[in-house]
């Protein structure tokens, strides 16, 4: 029994690390989209985040430059995806996949010149990363059982960046419904000659929005590189970001379900990872191969028959052209 | 130290007039997924064609596979350049191997880690449950919790032979310890995820692991990474990765790819290539464990003395480690 509870709260734990750079990445996405610009570049901009992070962390010794670092790349990389898209009114997706490809093939070529480690960034010290913050009484309250271990590995012992994905969280429930720039937002989304109509300029407003995206998916890709782990790996996004473009539409374009959706991301993920090898009382020890495929099967089992109809901003990829 | 070196040096002067005269030599190389510079298997490799190139004063030419489509491609593309001989580094790239050997039978082929029975190709395998031993006993005293760890890469047999090898070495070293096992995939990106073995690595350490075994190229980063995050010991593979983290590096399990790549090199520079089985193992010093100045503290005297013992008893014979891919078992 006691180790049932030990592998639950650590499969929590777990959970939260997982889904961290997932809530991120859905936040950037919902910025960009519910302003009617289609981002399947999060992915893109997340490695190339992780990349710059962990290089400026690594040549500067300290997380903050680099998380700065990986902040600029990405806003830079939305300001391109915005240039075609809203200015130019190029192609969404195509302009989003050119950004993904672009930056899986510079980060690893920049990486050899820069650093000569075949595309990995040199390893940081400790200083330069975000490290786990023990809350106060996670030791003493450890000793409760249940309670303790969970409020000492659950909800402590996280680095800063997992509490900003979840703060941020509210802060976009806040901003998306509740100010009139969320207001204008959603509505740039679904109508946006209304918008300009009403004298608001569209350009500028989905720029503001895709600048935004930049943001959360350079700290997104920072937590990747610095916070996570202590390099930059080739190809370390591992799809990552298009899983969270999957979570957000889970959630149809809101922050809280698309929250929940990157968290049950997470848990299984997590699951698949404590469960191999684990003999669970009454059904013995389960195949790797059937842990493996949990996420997958459940997703699809989740997608056809709990999730309703996701409806998208009805003028999302559609761009935006003034009639004279 | 100098003079070894001006006489390495007038030797790869000589050499290079030698191998003008004797036609062109021009051997080539195509590193696996994980890059040549994955601090593990394919460095390994890396090195040792590296030493050639300053020992002979011959270059060589090579191809880092970043997608399974290119791995057929880049070998047949070195033997149609007149490339010879030809090595191919990993078990993935053995079918690829094997049809371009068949296309350019005057071209000498060989592959480390997968048997291609065709009549130019020289097939390099290790006896990796020898050397996976060796450090399974190192864990298993350095263990204070009884329970070890083994991060695998990809689900393969070749990786499940590393983990019964650690496994039987644990179990010699102490009967009661108890060995967790993960794979982090089944498809190749398993071999770069560092993330995803970082994330397994604390899952173990939750369980109670003190000590883990990383078998898995890339990810194996991440395990050494979590490991020394949580100040906790692991084994890293095939190259010796000890310098890595100093202090919670226990060991480096040793797959001397880099003198088996030499070989490969060395020995057809000499018109000395032999086609056929290769197989390496402690007695042929194809296997072993890294101690250095990084990892000496780690080892206490007893330890050392329990594994050359183990060593000693394997090559003598007395104990014999089951070979995971013999009959795809591991009974321990």
């Amino acid at each position: 029994m006691e180790d049932l509870i030990n592998i639950a709260i650590s499969t929590l734990a777990g959970t939260v690390r997982v889904s961290t750079p997932l809530i991120l990445c859905a936040m950037a996405g919902l910025f960009s989209e519910r302003s009617g610009i289609i981002d399947i570049s999060l992915e893109g901009k997340m490695l190339a985040a992780a990349f710059v992070a962990a290089g400026v962390a690594y040549v500067t010794g300290s997380a903050w430059v680099g998380l700065g670092g990986g902040i600029l790349i990405a806003v830079g990389l939305s300001l391109l995806h915005g240039f075609a898209c809203i200015t130019h009114n190029g192609n969404h997706v195509v302009s989003g996949v050119a950004i993904n490809i672009l930056v899986s093939g510079l980060t690893v070529v920049l990486g050899v010149v820069w650093f000569h480690q075949g595309g990995q960034t040199p390893t940081l010290p400790q200083e330069a990363r975000f490290l786990p913050i023990h809350f106060p009484l996670a030791e003493t309250l450890s000793e409760i059982p249940v309670i303790g271990p969970f409020y000492a590995k659950v909800i402590s012992g996280h680095n800063l960046l997992v509490y900003l994905a979840f703060a941020l969280v509210a802060v976009t429930s806040w901003v998306v419904y509740k100010t009139r720039f969320g207001l204008r937002l959603r509505a740039v989304g679904e109508n946006p000659n209304a918008v300009d109509t009403a004298g608001i300029s569209v350009t500028f407003l989905r720029y503001r929005a895709v600048m935004i995206c930049g943001i959360l998916t350079g700290i997104a890709g920072t937590y990747l590189s610095v916070a996570q782990n202590a390099s930059f790996v080739r190809e370390m996004s591992a799809g990552q970001g298009y899983i969270a473009l999957a979570a957000m539409i889970f959630g149809k374009w809101r922050p809280v379900p698309a929250m929940l959706a990157c968290l049950m991301f997470g848990f299984l993920d997590a699951v698949s990872i404590r469960l191999q090898g684990v003999v669970l009382p009454g059904i013995g020890e389960v195949p790797v191969q059937f842990i493996q495929a949990l996420p997958y099967i459940l997703t699809v089992v989740l997608l056809a028959g709990f999730i309703g109809k996701a409806i998208a901003p009805k003028a999302i990829g559609v761009p935006y052209v003034k009639e004279r | 130290m100098k003079a070894i070196k001006y006489a390495a040096g007038a030797a790869a002067v000589m050499f290079a007039v030698a191998s003008a005269q004797a036609g062109d030599f021009k051997p080539a190389v195509v590193f696996d997924m994980g890059g040549k510079f994955d601090k593990s298997f394919n460095e390994g490799v890396y090195n040792g064609v590296e030493r050639f190139k300053s020992e002979a004063g011959t270059k060589y030419r090579e191809f880092e596979v970043t997608n399974e489509t290119q791995r057929e491609q880049a070998i047949r593309k070195m033997a149609q350049r007149g490339s010879n001989p030809v090595l191919g580094i990993g078990f993935a790239q053995g079918p690829a191997i094997e049809k371009v050997a068949t296309e350019f039978p005057d071209t000498n082929f060989a592959i480390i880690d997968m048997v291609v029975d065709k009549p130019n190709v020289q097939s390099i395998v290790f006896k990796e449950h020898e050397g996976s031993f060796l450090v399974g006993v190192l864990a298993a005293m350095a263990s204070k919790s009884g329970k070890v760890g083994f991060v695998g890469g990809m689900d393969i047999p070749l990786i499940r032979k590393f983990a019964c090898g650690f496994a039987q070495g644990a179990k010699h070293a102490n009967a009661d310890v108890e060995v967790i096992q993960n794979m982090t995939g089944s498809t190749p990106s398993a071999w770069n995820d560092p993330g995803r073995g970082a994330e397994l690595t604390k899952g173990q350490f939750d369980r109670g692991v003190d000590v883990v075994f990383a078998a898995a190229g890339g990810t194996g980063i991440g395990v050494y990474q979590a490991a020394a995050d949580a100040g906790k010991y692991a084994i890293g593979v095939d190259s010796n990765q000890n310098h890595l983290h100093p202090g919670t590096m226990l060991t480096s399990m040793l797959k001397r790819v880099d003198v088996a790549a030499y070989n490969v090199f060395k020995s057809s520079s000499e018109g000395k290539f032999v086609p056929g089985m290769n197989v390496l193992g402690l007695a042929e010093g194809g296997v072993g464990w890294a101690l250095d100045e990084h990892n000496e503290k780690l080892i206490s005297a007893e330890m050392k003395a329990a594994v050359d013992q183990a060593e000693a008893d394997i090559i003598a014979g007395k104990i014999v480690v089951q070979d995971y891919m013999s009959d795809n078992k591991c009974d321990y």
